[in-house]
């Protein structure tokens, strides 16, 4: 293609792993194809003989998904335990594979947010006259009462914000292979996470609106909902990463597979920085216009929090 | 110079053992089975996408309702977004990414395989229930009759409520689902596995840009996720994203679709410029011109590429800074996409030219792909596109930079490789009558829909006015002559232009069927051949051309360097 090149060769072996034909990757993608089937019919509400086969599509596809997703990932397990095939080539491929994931999902929060600003930023548009309606023209609109942010939501920000700390904790416990402090900050770790959780649920339940509450309420349980669930997944991620340290699967040489979790966590930790910022701080005690002024203006007695 | 028989040393390594045909074909980790697969799925679903095609041209050939009865549009509005998903997603996406990317990115950076072979086999399968959920939507109460771009109002509830908008949401997100882990896996590959010795600097640009489309991929494709989860809900949980009446907003479904949508038509011609640089190179005899040069337009594109997206918005009411922005951001890519075209006609100045199949098809592609990038300039301009938006103007555009540009890539592609892929040739005769009534059929079917567009008729309808002809000169099989004689003689219409196009589209349809008969012609009975049966020169030499044709099961278990 270039000018001057030349091929050789190095008279070696290539030093890259590959895998054995391997039938997750199938079963995984019809799985997933029944979960997108059973809901298509669960929101439908199908019935068949009066029988909802959506709920057990729905269910049935998850649970197989999760299924072949553990099985594959055993395998992948498998090869760098007990066959010890993953050389430090593979895992910088592995490396490369999980920031790039990382990446894309960085992407999928930018599609909430960019809602989140084009209905808070613009709340005031002129041309939005529907939305006018709505926002009465201010951020938040004025029948809503926001979470307060330097409330709850800050303690879930401390909260995550340390259980940043403690997988670092775990971080630097694994590259002095000391087993018992890995296990023990990735054991609070998960505890915070854990906690993170509960208490997103306890301000759900707290808030005084619901998912269907338009545009406000919408990006927030959008925002805040998709965010919920990768701190899910990232403690499952964090949960497993400490059954295998448990096993001693980590070594101060070799624990990509932690490192990945950390990796993982932390991403979660920044997103809900921004989120915290964004939506709870900005948008729910500076935002756009005089909120008490429209209140008044409308007659508006926003809804108070305490549960709906 | 070394060449072919070096690096070519492990043709006989016993590990060459293949797997029984399930084990194979159904649970690979191999990139060139995965890559066959994909090519074989893409030329499937291309058959369906071509149908669609071929009876909108048919209902088309005449004013007035031909055999499309539905009376409210609906069944138009289901093939015309049945056509458009299925060729971005299903053709040109799993034929220039998944099958030739698969096959040739490893072979061509000295790889023996992609760095996830898993992964790379469950981005193919995702596409199949994808692929089934689409198809299945149109049979689903009234189908979906959103366009390719699923906008609410007409995508909501208000448009479609039955089950089939969603349906092909969740089509999109397995697709999508796909196209991520694909791209993450071309990257990873690109970057963690090249040959030693093979900097960046000295990658060949098919490489070059599907390690482009990947990061293309990557940051663009997660952003239509989000925008329709966001139309899940609104559609099926009362949330009220693009909904006005809650404080929504429908264009911001537009930002976000575009935001993927304009890169992701760069996703579909980035490996097509990689591709044509190739085949011209090797027809040439000649270095790509300005190698680095044409590396770093395609980097340029990409970026670029990201900060367009609102030129496909122009009518949306956006402000008129913001047209201005949009309009001088967009015609900036002429620019890079400038220094590609005339560094393949640079390319071959001076050059041995020949002319076997795939070079015409490269010719053909530097051609319409000039013409679709010069009309892309007039609808770039703010001013102009408020007149030609959402006339059969765009669509003339985006079928030459598509329908000519990357299909016509995909066919170079097939011919240029075939004998690599499945070590038999395709008759020379055959791809030549192939290109020849293709070219014809394609620019007899395109070139007028100008015309329309200039003339105002508008996209996404089954009808237009004009005078209906008398019944011997109905439907598209009668006397051609004839025909447009009496076309000509009516005073108004639209008649004549659609009547050449749907003449071209059964031109361009009979040269699909040959190309399917031609191309199991060729795996079946093709002519055996070598190496290096393009006698393609060391100056131009990429890695492929080293290996046996078709190459073993596992390609460079001795690994080649680059000097």
């Amino acid at each position: 293609m270039a000018d001057n090149i030349e091929f050789g060769t190095t008279g070696k072996p290539h030093p890259y792993h590959l895998v054995r034909p391997s039938i997750w990757p199938m079963a995984i993608s019809f799985a997933a194809g029944l979960l997108a089937v059973g809901t298509v019919l669960f929101m439908h509400d199908v019935k068949w003989e009066g029988i909802h086969f959506g709920v057990k599509g729905t269910v049935i596809g998850f649970l197989a998904v999760l299924t072949f997703m553990f099985l594959w990932w055993k395998d992948v397990i498998f090869e760098t335990i007990h066959e010890k095939v993953h050389n430090p080539i593979t895992e910088t491929g592995l490396r490369y594979g999980m920031a790039l994931f990382i990446a894309s999902e960085v992407m999928f929060f930018v599609a909430f947010f960019w809602a989140f600003f084009d209905v808070s930023l613009m709340a005031d548009a002129a041309n939005q006259i529907m939305r006018l309606d709505y926002t009465k023209g201010v951020w938040p609109p004025p029948q809503f009462t926001p979470i307060p942010p330097f409330d709850l939501p800050f303690l879930m920000t401390m909260i995550l914000l340390l259980s940043g700390c403690t997988v670092t904790w775990a971080h630097h416990a694994v590259l002095k292979n000391d087993q018992r402090g890995l296990e023990e900050g990735l054991r609070y770790s998960i505890i915070l996470g854990v906690l993170f959780t509960a208490f997103q649920i306890y301000e759900y339940q707290h808030a005084g609106y619901a998912f269907k509450g338009g545009a406000f309420s919408s990006t927030f349980y959008m925002a805040t909902g998709f965010h919920g669930f990768h701190v899910f997944v990232g403690t499952v991620f964090l949960f497993v990463c400490w059954l295998r340290a448990k096993k001693g699967h980590f070594t101060a040489d070799r624990h990509f597979g932690f490192e990945a979790a950390a990796w993982y966590w932390h991403f979660v930790d920044v997103v809900w920085l921004f989120l915290f910022v964004a939506i709870y701080w900005w948008g729910g005690t500076i935002g756009i216009g005089d909120v008490d002024a429209a209140r008044q203006l409308h007659g508006i007695e926003p809804v108070p929090l305490g549960g709906h | 110079m070394a060449t072919s028989h070096d690096t070519a040393s492990d043709h006989s390594h016993d590990h060459d053992h293949t797997p029984g045909f399930f084990t194979r074909w159904f649970c690979s980790t191999n990139h060139k089975d995965i890559g066959t697969l994909y090519i074989i799925f893409s030329i499937l679903a291309g058959i369906i996408g071509g149908a669609f095609s071929g009876m909108m041209r048919m209902e088309l050939a005449d004013p007035g309702m031909q055999f499309l009865a539905d009376g409210n549009g609906q069944t138009w509005n289901v093939w015309i977004t049945a056509h458009g998903l299925i060729m971005v997603f299903f053709v040109v996406m799993p034929g220039l990414i998944g099958g030739f990317g698969n096959w040739f990115v490893p072979l061509m950076i000295g790889a023996p395989d992609m760095a996830f072979p898993r992964l790379n086999n469950v981005s193919f399968w995702l596409l199949v229930p994808a692929f089934l959920l689409l198809a299945a939507s149109a049979f689903v109460g009234p189908g979906a009759g959103t366009g390719w771009t699923v906008y609410p109002p007409l995508s909501a509830k208000l448009g479609h409520p039955g089950m089939s908008v969603d349906m092909a949401i969740f089509a999109l997100h397995l697709a999508g689902a796909s196209s991520i882990l694909g791209a993450a896996n071309f990257i990873t590959t690109i970057f963690n596995m090249r040959a030693p010795g093979m900097t960046l600097h000295k990658m060949p640009l098919f490489v070059w840009a599907m390690l482009i489309t990947s990061f293309l991929l990557v940051l663009a494709v997660p952003v239509l996720g989000g925008a329709i989860t966001m139309l899940l809900t609104d559609r099926n949980f009362g949330t009220a994203f693009f909904n006005p009446e809650g404080g929504g907003d429908p264009i911001l479904y537009q930002h976000l679709f575009w935001f993927f949508g304009h890169p992701e038509v760069y996703i579909m011609i980035l490996p097509a410029f990689g591709i044509i640089s190739h085949i011209v190179s090797t027809f040439s005899k000649k270095p790509v011109f300005g190698y680095l040069g044409m590396a770093y337009a395609m980097v340029s594109i990409g970026f670029v590429g990201f900060v367009v997206w609102a030129h496909h918005m122009y009518t949306t009411g956006i402000s008129v800074d913001t047209r201005a922005y949009f309009t001088a951001a967009t015609l900036i890519i002429a620019v890079p996409t400038g220094i590609k075209i005339f560094s393949w006609i640079a390319t071959m100045w001076g050059g041995s030219l020949r002319f076997p199949t795939p070079m015409l098809f490269a010719l053909g592609f530097i051609f319409l792909f000039t013409v679709g990038g010069v009309t892309g300039v007039v609808l770039a301009n703010a001013g102009m596109d408020i007149a030609l938006h959402d006339t059969y103007y765009v669509v003339a555009h985006f079928h030459y930079v598509l329908s000519l540009g990357a299909v016509f890539a995909l066919f170079a592609a097939f011919y240029y490789w075939i004998g690599k892929i499945s070590g038999r040739q395709y008759p020379e005769w055959a791809g030549k009558f192939h290109f020849w009534t293709t070219f014809i059929g394609v620019n007899l079917l395109f070139f007028p829909q100008h015309f329309l567009g200039l003339a105002g008729m508008p996209r996404r309808y089954p009808d237009y006015p004009g005078d209906v002809p008398p019944p011997e000169l109905e439907g598209l099989f009668v006397n051609p002559v004839a025909k447009i004689e009496w076309i000509s003689q009516q005073a108004v219409g639209y008649g004549l232009w659609n009547y050449i196009s749907s003449l071209g589209a059964l031109i361009a349809l009979a040269s699909s069927v040959f190309f399917v008969l031609l191309a199991l012609y060729t795996v079946i009975w093709g002519r055996r051949v070598g190496d290096n049966y393009w006698n393609v020169q060391p100056n131009t030499m990429t890695l492929e051309w080293t290996l046996s044709s078709p190459p073993p099961f596992h390609q460079f278990e001795i690994q080649p360097t680059v000097k």
